[in-house]
């Protein structure tokens, strides 16, 4: 099953055209919306939920326009996809800002990398994490298909995923210390790494999403 | 494994059209920006830079259109310099599809354009372009206008204050060493990039593969942006990655 129809949530929050370019390059037949309207995005089969920028700012758009709700619509009836910070408002809260609540969606909290981050060998490491890392696959996954593991997607973050659930982190990089990379619950997954700026690798990631019924048919 | 340096190719572009003299075999039109971009990407790049060099106010909406192109089918991140002067400049170019903008003059003639560009498109897509120039030993000042006019700015501190500023990423380049193929000034590199928390590019004056290399151990750099030995094909961007690489360097191969 290929999707119809996909939706990039349109909360004000910088360019969502990559997102919807890279997904129209991977499935010419698809419609692609970019949209803030509630029944433009639960009319299309699957939801992307993007953004740059900082999380109050993301956070206080998302409530302002209502799009909360939408998306705990979205995700009781299709495959919904987070990404970067799109990812990020997801987990309980977040320390950026002073710390902010986000939507809950998975448990756990959103950390910052710190100012005095080091490898193993002990040499300091820059904040932003910018740049092209690995990504191990720690469960079996739709969204992994045809992607080798152990390879390389691009991020640009200064804040982390640290889930309270182990069992749903399904990809892990690490920088100065493992993080969860990619996450997924029943039908939906988030990458905090950029799939659409992260060449063929993350275009094949994007397919598999468009290609995933989320397990619910 | 970890995070990998990056190699950026970067294209002069003036009015739609690729110059300094890109030289490819294999390609149909060596002066269309998409088409050199794309053969970039094949070949592995892990950025792509391109800078408007006249940026006039005519040539802007030449440049909108070519970045939309290259977003269209290039997926990896593409960072726009040149003439971006005010906040409008950086929301067209984001929303024609680039990840990040450069901003050089602009800066240094008002240093409050860069705090409020981070604030209002965050800190990820703020890259601060310095031209330093060596006016004395360890000492280096930045210079506008490709090089012609002396600010007087000292580009250790000012790379302190653009990251305080709230810039992303610094593009450093040596106007002493553009266009030698001699290397980077990896003197000017180290101290910068010792300096802030953001990442660095050097650039100015690549003439061999080893010079990317040393752009990073010396230099300490987090990236290397070249133009001339990619674009005459004196070597592949895969060859630049191996090469870099063999010397111990984590690269994206």
């Amino acid at each position: 099953m290929t999707s119809r129809s996909v939706a990039v949530i349109d909360y004000g929050m910088g360019n969502l055209h990559s997102a919807a370019k890279a997904l129209q390059h991977v499935s010419p037949e698809t419609k692609v919306i970019v949209s803030a309207n509630k029944d433009e995005i639960l009319e299309c089969d699957h939801v992307i939920v993007p953004g740059v920028g900082a999380i109050r700012d993301c956070m206080g758009e998302i409530k302002r326009l209502g799009i909360d709700a939408v998306i705990s619509q979205a995700i009781k009836t299709k495959p919904v996809m987070g990404i970067c910070i799109g990812m990020q408002t997801m987990l309980n809260f977040s320390e950026e800002n002073d710390g902010v609540h986000c939507m809950g969606i998975f448990e756990g909290e959103v950390r910052y990398f710190g100012t005095d981050l080091r490898d193993e060998q002990g040499e300091h490491l820059k904040v932003p994490h910018m740049g092209w890392n690995n990504v191990y696959q720690r469960e079996d996954h739709p969204i992994w298909n045809n992607i080798a593991d152990g390879e390389r997607f691009y991020f640009v973050h200064s804040y982390y995923v640290e889930l309270a659930n182990q069992a749903q982190s399904i990809g892990s990089c690490t920088y100065g210390h493992p993080f969860d990379a990619v996450v997924a619950r029943d039908n939906i997954v988030a990458t905090q790494f950029h799939p659409e700026k992260s060449a063929d690798a993350g275009l094949q990631l994007l397919k598999n999403f468009l290609d995933w019924d989320g397990g619910l048919s | 494994m970890a995070l990998a340096k990056r190699i950026i190719p970067c294209l002069d572009v003036d009015n739609g059209r690729v110059v300094k003299g890109v030289n490819f075999v294999g390609i149909r039109d060596a002066g269309d920006p998409v088409e050199v971009a794309r053969r970039y990407n094949t070949e592995g790049a892990d950025e792509i830079c391109m800078l408007d060099i006249t940026a006039t106010h005519e040539n802007r909406d030449t440049m909108v259109h070519t970045v939309e192109a290259i977003a269209g089918e290039v997926f990896i991140p593409l960072t726009i310099g040149g003439g971006i002067r005010e906040l409008e400049d950086i929301r067209r170019m984001l929303n024609a599809g680039a990840d990040k903008v450069s901003i050089n003059s602009a800066a240094v003639f008002r240093p409050e354009f860069v705090k409020e560009a981070s604030q209002k498109f965050g800190a990820q897509c703020i890259v601060v372009a310095i031209d330093a120039k060596n006016v004395g030993p360890e000492k280096w000042e930045i210079f506008t206008h490709g090089g012609r006019k002396e600010t007087g700015i000292d580009a250790i501190e000012w790379a302190i204050k653009m990251e305080s500023f709230g810039a992303g990423e610094i593009l450093l380049t040596s106007m002493d060493r553009d266009g030698t193929k001699n290397g980077f000034d990896n003197d000017l590199t180290r101290r910068i990039s010792d300096a802030v928390n953001i990442p660095v590019i050097a650039s100015g004056g690549v003439g061999t593969l080893d010079h990317l290399t040393d752009g990073v151990k010396e230099g300490g750099a987090d990236a290397v942006l070249a133009a001339s030995i990619f674009h005459f094909q004196e070597y592949t961007i895969q060859e630049a990655k191996e090469t870099m690489r063999s010397a111990g360097i984590e690269m994206r191969v």
